[in-house]
């Protein structure tokens, strides 16, 4: 698909890291606030649809490639696990345990809040992750999918 | 009452699923259901006149680690809001896989029609 | 040795995100570790027969918390799960050979296996619904996998159809939350027990009973099993008709009505009638299928039959306060039968699936005369051909009999001559099978068939062996050991809630 004017182009390439921004914003601070995982990825996501309708598919292509979208899927994944598996290590019956803010900081909170929330934080960086590019590698498949209809037109 | 709208809508969703013979038209049926039954969870939790669930910090008790009953009694339900975004979450999902199967479908058969499109028969 | 119970489900949802990883080169490395995966949860699954416990995640007491629960009914149906599992994940490492995008179908596959044991282990009702919408996406995007013709409008139907039914249990779960307050299934059913049933409850209990009959493809919600089941690859459709509609149907039924709900005399009436329609229209629309696996898809719904009839009698019985015995024993029929019609209706499809490979179609009317070339599937289908028509000594037999027995004994006699008359009907729509495809003359075009090796021959047999050896699960000693504590959990019934709540507390 193909991009669109020069003004468009510009604009969108200082207003995209303030999207990025707002959308880590929502990230962190998910738990004080409304907001979490869920909605920061997909404002997330929204800073690259933008790069993609305003560039052009094809540049997108060649920068944040499908295969490289789906590896990020799979990696926000595989942090999403290790953060619940870490908390067997304090035990069997810990599966998904708050470790950090029941054991190393038993007794005294500290003023910092992601500390204090212990592993909620960076659960909710992880998801952020996971829908970010999933939500991307979705539409971006649906918009650049191809039809060939070259052998299917009567059935 | 609000429930029996909410049931409403969702019978309407169902209709829509049942006699529609596009395709796109019965995911939509299929959307219509998956919100009916948000707002009817939402609206399970609301309580008229209530505040949002988020304690502030005159209304904990450090002592005791308890909060305080007037907050009890004046909030809604959180509950019902996480299961709400879990349910948004799965349905956007499975609207993704469902419209791609359709994209997939018209590719192959040239049609959106579900009359035209009935090769397993039997 | 308590193994923690999340390990059932992070174990394949683990595994399935590692897949995407590998891409095309590194596809024997990926089929490699799916395998390894599958089998250890095979161990696994073994290793904790016979245990019961609670697990509170993230050490959060229940009722604030979701606790998974392993009792009897749950681990009867992780080890089938398991088991079916594995062999279908070694017979696809050749089968699969013939799509494209491997390491995607093992991640899908991954995802449902995870999906599945989360519904079977899961103590809290929404919890149940989650796992059971990840096991059923999962399976929409595998029915559709070849992206033909027939398997994406197969996967269309299918998928609306499980949205549909989704939608009900959600609304469900719903009705459930507001009239009890909780999501736990224990408090609930205490909930429920000091309060009684008040009319949303009932309408929840409808819902119910429609939405994961419609997983089950019970008899009026049965419209997607027939087209979705043939077009789906081989090992698929096994994993399909052996474990997902009994997991996410049977089990989740079960569970509810038995749990939490408790059963009346008029849901065991409709549990009971809907199997026998289920039993009786399956059967009949089987007969006259010329393609082989839409055969065994209308098969799937009348065994599903004599599996809900089992349980809903046992309801009927408790429900109307006759001897405990005789309600033990018709559900013992029926859970047996679930047991042993997951292994040997993969089995069948799993043969469907290589005479589809050697021979490239599953049309009854072009197939013949293949016993000579493809010896091993042909030894392998008759035995699970005899398991499914109730030939003694093999595993159909038994659980057949205990059925009929149990019929017999409450006084329902109707019944048990239904089913024995479906019984045949169904040892006929084999024979036809078994003419049709390896007696007779073999046609021009397929003298070249030969015989598929290596892992498909590997997973039929160790079925096929499972088939005849299953009818010992009938011994005191194993008895006791893997079915009774299942069908104590559904004869307890309401005394579920106290069970957990007193093992959660320990």
């Amino acid at each position: 698909m193909k991009g669109m004017t020069i003004i468009v182009k510009t604009i969108s390439s200082w207003v995209k890291m303030l999207i990025f921004l707002f959308g880590l914003y929502i990230i962190l601070f998910g738990d004080t606030s409304p907001g979490g995982g869920f909605a920061g990825g997909v404002i997330l996501a929204s800073a690259y649809v933008l790069l993609m309708l305003a560039f052009g598919g094809d540049f997108v292509k060649q920068n944040l490639s499908p295969s490289l979208t789906l590896k990020l899927v799979c990696a926000g994944m595989l942090a999403f696990a290790a953060i619940a598996v870490a908390g067997l290590f304090y035990g069997p019956d810990a599966f998904f345990w708050n470790f950090i803010t029941q054991k190393w900081l038993a007794g005294e909170g500290s003023n910092l809040h992601f500390i204090n929330a212990g592993i909620i934080p960076l659960a909710e960086v992880a998801i952020g992750l996971i829908v970010c590019a999933a939500i991307f590698l979705v539409i971006f498949t649906f918009s650049t999918f191809k039809f060939d209809v070259s052998d299917n037109q009567k059935e | 009452m609000p429930y029996a709208l909410c049931f409403l809508l969702f019978v309407i969703g169902l209709y829509c699923v049942l006699v529609k013979k596009n395709m796109v038209k019965i995911v939509i049926g299929i959307l219509v259901m998956e919100y009916a039954v948000n707002l009817f969870l939402i609206m399970l939790g609301y309580r008229t006149g209530g505040i949002a669930p988020v304690v502030a910090d005159d209304q904990v008790n450090a002592a005791a680690n308890k909060v305080a009953a007037a907050f009890i009694n004046a909030s809604v339900d959180p509950l019902p809001q996480a299961l709400v975004l879990t349910a948004i979450v799965i349905s956007l999902g499975s609207l993704a896989l469902i419209i791609s199967i359709c994209i997939r479908t018209y590719e192959k058969y040239g049609t959106f029609d579900i009359t035209n499109i009935r090769r397993l028969k039997g | 040795m308590s193994i923690p119970l999340p390990v059932f489900v992070a174990v394949p949802l683990v595994t399935a995100f590692v897949m995407p990883l590998f891409g095309k080169k590194g596809k024997a490395v990926a089929t490699l570790l799916a395998n390894l995966a599958t089998i250890s949860l095979l161990v696994l699954a073994v290793v904790s027969i016979g245990q019961s416990r609670v697990y509170e995640i993230g050490k959060w007491s229940i009722p604030m918390g979701i606790n998974l629960v392993l009792d009897g009914l749950s681990s009867l149906l992780l080890l089938a799960i398991s088991v079916v599992s594995a062999a279908a994940m070694f017979f696809s490492t050749r089968y699969m050979e013939q799509y494209t995008a491997k390491s995607k179908y093992l991640c899908l596959f991954l995802l449902m296996v995870a999906g599945m044991n989360g519904v079977v282990l899961s103590g809290d009702i929404f919890n149940l619904f989650v796992f059971l919408e990840i096991a059923s996406l999962a399976s929409y995007a595998l029915v559709g996998f070849g992206c033909e013709h027939e398997e994406l409008e197969a996967s269309f139907k299918y998928m609306v159809l499980g949205s549909v039914g989704s939608m009900f249990v959600l609304f469900a779960v719903a009705l459930f939350y507001g009239n009890t307050g909780t999501l736990n299934m224990a408090y609930a059913s205490k909930a429920i027990q000091d309060a009684g049933l008040n009319i949303g409850l009932a309408f929840a209990m409808a819902l119910f009973i429609a939405g994961f009959g419609l997983k089950a493809a019970l008899v009026p919600f049965h419209a997607w099993l027939p087209d979705a089941h043939p077009s789906a690859p081989a090992p698929i459709s096994a994993m399909l008709s052996g474990v997902l509609i009994k997991a996410l149907g049977v089990y989740a039924l079960a569970r509810v009505l038995f749990n939490v709900f408790g059963v009346s005399a008029s849901v065991a009436g409709v549990l009971v009638s809907l199997g026998i329609l289920s039993m009786v229209v399956g059967v009949f629309l089987a007969v006259g299928q010329w393609d082989f696996k839409r055969l065994l898809a209308y098969h799937s719904i009348s065994q599903m039959g004599y599996v809900i009839l089992g349980i809903g009698l046992g309801a009927l019985i408790l429900a109307k306060g006759g001897n405990k015995a005789y309600a033990s024993l018709a559900i013992l029929g029926g859970l047996f039968h679930l047991v042993n019609h997951a292994v040997f209706k993969s089995l069948l499809f799993l043969t469907s699936g290589s005479v589809q490979m050697s021979t490239g179609t599953r049309q009854l009317k072009e197939l013949g005369g293949l016993a000579q070339k493809l010896p091993y599937t042909r030894a392998t289908c008759t035995i699970a051909s005899a398991s499914i028509a109730g030939v003694p000594p093999f595993n159909g037999f038994w659980s057949k009999l205990i059925l009929v027995i149990a019929a017999v004994q409450a006084g329902f006699f109707g019944l048990a001559v239904i089913t024995v008359i479906v019984s045949l009907v169904t040892l006929i729509s084999f024979l036809k099978v078994q003419r049709y495809v390896f007696l007779g003359e073999l046609p021009e075009n397929l003298k070249q068939t030969k015989e598929n090796t290596g892992s498909m021959l590997v997973a039929m047999v160790v079925l096929a062996c499972l088939c005849v050896l299953m009818g010992l699960l009938l011994m005191p000693a194993l008895r006791s050991a893997i079915l009774e504590p299942a069908v104590k959990v559904l004869t307890d019934g309401l005394e579920y809630s106290a069970n957990i709540i007193e093992m959660a507390n320990l």
